[in-house]
């Protein structure tokens, strides 16, 4: 209530002294009007009905919400990387097993030769670098996913399962199946 | 006193000089004179559901860092109050215990109020919202699924036997100590929204964040509903869809371990 008093008094005082400065600031109000505390402060409001119904504001916005940005902004770390490696390695390794084995199958109805024999002519035919590229190739995914499978078994107890071992093992598991790999290759 | 400063706030109207030359919030600091200015630029995801037509962009900010906070949040306040007030991001507590302003900041999912500005001026820091979530507006994910997962395994104590001395249902030091590095998750999402599984199968996939809280109910000595909660668990979709990639291990800003909750769920469901 004071400080309604005193603000009161102050406007009075300024009508009474500047009272230009009263009008401009009071939106036009008569500074004789403030001053005897009659003026009622107006505001002109137009509104129109609303008949959109606002519930579906929100259902019509949802229809177009972009997804954001996942797989091709995430940064490259050795966890999820690793982790895709896996499938894809999983993937090649099987599916290349299931291909050369119904190849095999059907190769003595179709006329092909992929008996031990004629395979192991071919290979020896090839030079030493296209035999070395080709055998790692076959075996790189083959140590990978074998390691890294190791790694799998050991979260599957629940062990090693902080940070600093997963970034470790990660590695490791890279460096391991890149050396065994071409180890295999050179025998 | 208070009679001044009523007459200067009427006169503050009509005599912009007595304005402050820019408005200053905890996000901007005073820089020391002798600095050179430290120029960074930030390039921000944009999309305004307003104009749904046009598609995602990434907007350009520069700042100078020795006028910033040293925070990623203090980054976006400032581009927000000083350079493009229609940048749009939620952010409450800034001290990383509300979860509001979690974001993809630089790769990896994070709080932006935890998340130090990299102080390395030539390369950009990019900012996006959380990986593979509805966009409502800039850097505001819609967290409607996330909750509703939520909501769905019972986050509170089940228990239907009274105390023998109906005061408070008590439990052992060491049963209070299966709870730690689980009762302190916020529930930002960060980890849930790194993790590939969840990108390709939120529908079904409960996602690290909801899981852990799961474990963290499962793993309560004072609940009694367990084995109805690992009924609810127990099916292709809900936990099997976690291939252990372990995303979410290494994005909590907090610094919890969902994969190890998940695996320990796992466990406990082959049991």
């Amino acid at each position: 209530m004071f400080s309604q008093k005193v603000a009161q008094q102050s406007l009075r005082r300024l009508a009474v002294q500047q009272p230009l400065a009263m009008r401009s600031s009071m939106m036009g109000a008569s500074p004789v009007a403030v001053a005897l505390g009659k003026n009622i402060q107006t505001r002109q409001v137009t509104s129109t009905p609303n008949t959109e119904d606002p519930s579906q504001i929100l259902v019509k916005q949802r229809l177009n919400r972009p997804i954001a940005p996942h797989l091709t902004i995430y940064k490259p770390q050795i966890g999820w990387i690793g982790s895709s490696l896996h499938r894809i390695t999983g993937v090649a390794l099987s599916g290349t097993l299931y291909i050369w084995a119904t190849a095999y199958l059907a190769s003595p109805a179709l006329g092909w030769h992929l008996e031990s024999a004629s395979m192991v002519a071919a290979m020896g035919a090839l030079p030493l670098a296209a035999k070395v590229l080709l055998k790692t190739t076959l075996a790189l995914p083959f140590t990978y996913h074998a390691m890294n499978g190791i790694r799998h078994l050991m979260w599957d107890l629940g062990r090693g399962l902080t940070n600093p071992v997963i970034i470790k093992t990660g590695w490791t598991v890279v460096g391991l199946s890149i050396a065994s790999a071409v180890g295999l290759a050179l025998i | 006193m208070a009679s001044l400063r009523t007459t200067s706030r009427l006169f503050a109207a009509s005599r912009p000089m007595f304005r402050p030359a820019f408005a200053r919030t905890y996000a901007t600091v005073e820089p020391t004179p002798s600095e050179q200015p430290k120029m960074k630029t930030f390039k921000v995801y944009r999309w305004n559901p307003d104009q749904p037509s046009e598609k995602p962009q990434m907007q350009s900010y520069d700042l100078d860092l020795n006028k910033t906070g040293p925070m990623m949040l203090d980054a976006l306040i400032r581009i927000k109050n000083e350079l493009d007030p229609t940048l749009t991001f939620r952010r409450s507590c800034r001290e990383g215990i509300c979860g509001s302003c979690a974001m993809n900041i630089d790769g990896v999912n994070t709080l932006a109020c935890l998340c130090r500005i990299p102080t390395d001026t030539k390369t950009e820091s990019r900012i996006y919202p959380l990986p593979h979530t509805y966009v409502v507006k800039d850097l505001v994910p819609d967290m409607t699924h996330f909750y509703k997962q939520y909501k769905s395994i019972k986050p509170y104590l089940q228990r239907d036997t009274p105390t023998e001395d109906g005061l408070e249902f008590r439990q052992s030091p060491e049963d209070r100590k299966k709870l730690d590095g689980l009762y302190e998750c916020i529930l930002c999402a960060c980890c849930s929204t790194s993790c590939p599984s969840y990108w390709w199968n939120s529908e079904e996939y409960l996602g690290p964040a909801i899981l852990l809280q799961s474990f963290r109910w499962l793993a309560d000595s004072r609940d009694e509903k367990t084995a109805e909660r690992k009924a609810a668990l127990d099916n292709s979709m809900s936990v099997y869809r976690c291939h252990t990639i372990l995303n979410c291990t290494r994005t909590c800003p907090k610094g919890l371990n969902p994969g190890r909750a998940i695996a320990e769920i796992k466990k406990m469901l082959a049991v």
